[in-house]
């Protein structure tokens, strides 16, 4: 388990629903992997399905979820679809224009931090990371 | 005019008949010029330009509005004679709601319409076929001509300049037509605008708007081109935007470069169809991002203006003096604007709005101080709005044209954007055109660096941003807006609307009319849009015509990720 330490934290970063507006992802998903962790990035208008299905086969420990259109209501779902795909373990980041209102909501639904304008790089780096590491912590297989 | 442009004019008398040219121009177009003075009682002329006799420089590079380089605007009165058009953008529910919203737009002194369809539309998919919490949160719900009678209900069409956020293949537009069909108002009264028709810059940046596949959006696009001409003569049918790439990172210089390069990848290919530079350049319109880099922005417009009337003339051998206007629409950049202390965008966006004033634009957005939160809410919205009317009636902007001219400050750099911007579009041509640099990744890639240069500017300090970076203040003591989510019952009755509307229509008819599109996307000699028009007249929705449009040409997806 000493290894443990050496892999680096998986990273998922995608959009979901309609809108495309990708510049904040684009620029978060390079903080991480400038960072050192292994960033998937998809193109935008994903299918929860989809970011469940890439989540198992790509093994890994945080998502990060760009909405500037109003699309991050449906991450609830994708929390649910998450943990019907015994995919519990894996925590999730929501970042761009979220209301104040509708962040109590996507915390509630089990999103682990809301990222708004201007976040600070190093803060966005270390969250992940620590999460990346809770979410190692428990996995289902240990 | 013409005489004018080429000209050595170094002497006394040809500068004076120069400004007599520009005189009669500007009486023409001003009905009463009557004598504006200012707060302390002096005279304020129309125009401010060096005697006759000095800075030779000056007849070349600047001249007079309306002729010649066109650097300090493209029509001889600019806005003391007719001021810019106030273009809020809206969008939101169904097309009741948008109805209500812009009757009260234009009620308190709103001059043009503007519809935002939802992102739903934007994907080319009809409300039945997305998850209800996605619908009408952006913009409004319109799949039919029914909607769109029902968004224009009361308001006169043939009579007001209507923008349509309408993405290629245009079928808002197709919904408008036939609504003015049915109210007996003739094609040759619709005016307005396909704004996001610039499919190009689709594929750049932002990533709202795709539909089609690059080359079949290309397709659709010169076949719209060519049949809006004959058929509906004063509807501008491309706006060239140069917003997309600068809310994506690109650099004023670079945004500006790019959309030259992209209009004039959409000329050639409109004359390699076989049509009339004289004829299509003159529909040719531009719609620009504009940040609070203030003088920056000014230049990057003066720069851009002189840069097309001299392209119109030599690149394309265009003579129709209206071709060589730079007519543009701007919107203040949503990207300068911060969560943090949001009322301080207040400030942001009138300092953005008078760097396009002065830039001398043609029609104006300026964004709600809420757009970091949401979609502008109505008070936000009526501050915006109250910000033009301001800069308008209060400031005084309107009272002098191109006010900057001659500023050694103001001057140099204009001819240094020029310059970049010169360079940014040899760049593209070096890459065989836009087309295909945008096929290759290598417009995208350029502007990721720059959305990361700047960004890293951003996190080191180098560039503060108030409340972001620096003079942060934790408790800013300002309520952030709720969004405005339409109640999940209302958008119900839209999906329901759209059910009963299939059930209702002449299903054989739509069929037949799907069928006849089918036929003119697979045949290159036919027009696609003038089977779209009779499609959509049929009754078929705007998600079952780009269906057909995608089997056959192809549906459009980013070109490069990272």
């Amino acid at each position: 388990m000493a290894l443990t330490a050496t892999i680096p934290a998986r990273v998922l970063v995608t959009k979901i629903g309609l809108d495309g507006h990708d510049r904040g992802s684009r620029i978060v998903a390079a903080y991480l992997r400038d960072a050192g962790m292994e960033v998937i990035y998809t193109e935008p208008w994903q299918k929860i399905e989809s970011v469940v299905a890439l989540a198992l086969q790509e093994d890994v420990d945080v998502i990060g979820i760009s909405s500037l259109a109003t699309d991050h209501l449906l991450v609830p779902k994708l929390m649910k679809a998450l943990d019907g795909a015994g995919l519990g373990h894996i925590r999730v980041i929501v970042g761009g224009i979220v209301p104040d209102d509708e962040e109590a909501v996507l915390l509630k639904s089990g999103v682990s931090r809301v990222f708004h304008p201007g976040a600070d790089r190093a803060d966005i780096v270390d969250v992940v990371a620590r999460l990346a590491r809770d979410a190692g912590a428990n996995r289902p297989d240990g | 005019m013409n005489k004018i442009d080429t000209r050595v004019l170094d002497d006394r008398v040809d500068r004076d008949a120069m400004a007599q040219e520009w005189r009669r121009g500007y009486e023409a177009q001003v009905s009463s010029d009557k004598v504006v003075r200012n707060r302390s009682g002096l005279e304020i002329r129309p125009l401010y330009w060096p005697e006759a006799g000095t800075d030779p420089e000056f007849d070349q590079k600047l001249g007079f509005p309306g002729s010649g380089p066109m650097t300090r605007g493209i029509y001889p009165s600019m806005h003391r004679g007719r001021t810019w058009t106030q273009r809020q953008l809206i969008g939101l529910g169904r097309p009741e709601d948008f109805n209500g919203r812009i009757k009260k737009i234009l009620k308190s002194g709103g001059s043009a319409l503007s519809i935002i369809p939802c992102n739903s539309v934007y994907r080319g998919i009809d409300a039945d076929e997305v998850e209800p919490e996605l619908l009408g949160t952006c913009g409004t719900i319109i799949n039919t001509v029914q909607d769109m009678d029902i968004c224009l209900a009361d308001i006169p069409i043939g009579e007001i300049s209507i923008g349509l956020n309408d993405p290629n293949p245009f079928t808002m537009l197709a919904q408008l037509l036939v609504v003015a069909e049915a109210r007996g108002v003739s094609w040759d009264r619709i005016t307005g605008t396909s704004n996001q028709s610039d499919y190009i810059s689709h594929f750049v940046a932002n990533h709202m708007f795709y539909r089609l596949s690059l080359t079949g959006a290309r397709r659709v696009q010169l076949d719209a081109i060519e049949w809006l001409a004959e058929n509906v003569p004063n509807w501008n049918p491309l706006s060239v935007v140069g917003q997309h790439t600068q809310q994506a990172g690109a650099t004023p210089a670079q945004a500006m470069g790019l959309t030259l390069a992209s209009a004039i990848q959409y000329a050639e290919d409109c004359k390699a169809r076989g049509l009339d530079p004289n004829r299509f350049l003159e529909r040719f319109t531009f719609f620009f991002d504009v940040s609070i880099s203030f003088f920056e922005e000014v230049a990057k417009f003066r720069a851009g203006r002189r840069i097309w009337a001299r392209l119109v003339e030599e690149r394309f051998g265009a003579t129709n003096p209206r071709a060589k206007r730079f007519k543009f629409h701007a919107q203040t950049s949503g990207v300068d604007l911060t969560r943090q202390q949001p009322l301080n965008n207040i400030a942001r966006v009138a300092v953005q709005a008078m760097a396009g004033i002065l830039g001398g634009l043609q029609s104006l957005h300026t964004d709600g101080y809420d757009e970091v939160f949401t979609t502008p809410t109505e008070g936000p919205a009526k501050v915006a709005i109250a910000t033009q009317n301001i800069l308008k009636h209060e400031a005084g902007l309107c009272d002098v044209i191109d006010p900057l001219g001659g500023s050694y400050y103001v001057e140099t750099l204009t001819d240094q954007m020029e310059a970049e911007i010169l360079a940014v579009i040899k760049e593209i041509d070096d890459q065989g055109g836009m087309f295909k640099a945008v096929e290759s990744g290598f417009v995208q890639r350029a502007i990721g660096d720059s959305a990361a240069h700047f960004q890293e500017a951003v996190d080191t300090g180098a560039q503060i941003i108030v409340g972001v970076n620096a003079y942060q203040d934790e408790g800013d003591g300002t309520a952030h807006p709720a969004i405005d989510r339409p109640d999940p019952a209302w958008i119900q009755k839209q999906i329901d609307s759209l059910a009963a509307y299939k059930k209702t229509r002449d299903q054989a008819r739509v069929d037949a009319a799907l069928e006849v599109l089918r036929r003119a996307a697979c045949s290159e000699s036919d027009n696609t849009y003038g089977a779209l028009v009779d499609a959509t007249r049929a009754g078929a929705t705007q998600g079952e015509i780009i269906a057909v449009l995608r089997d056959e040409l192809g549906f459009g997806r980013p070109l490069v990720v990272v």
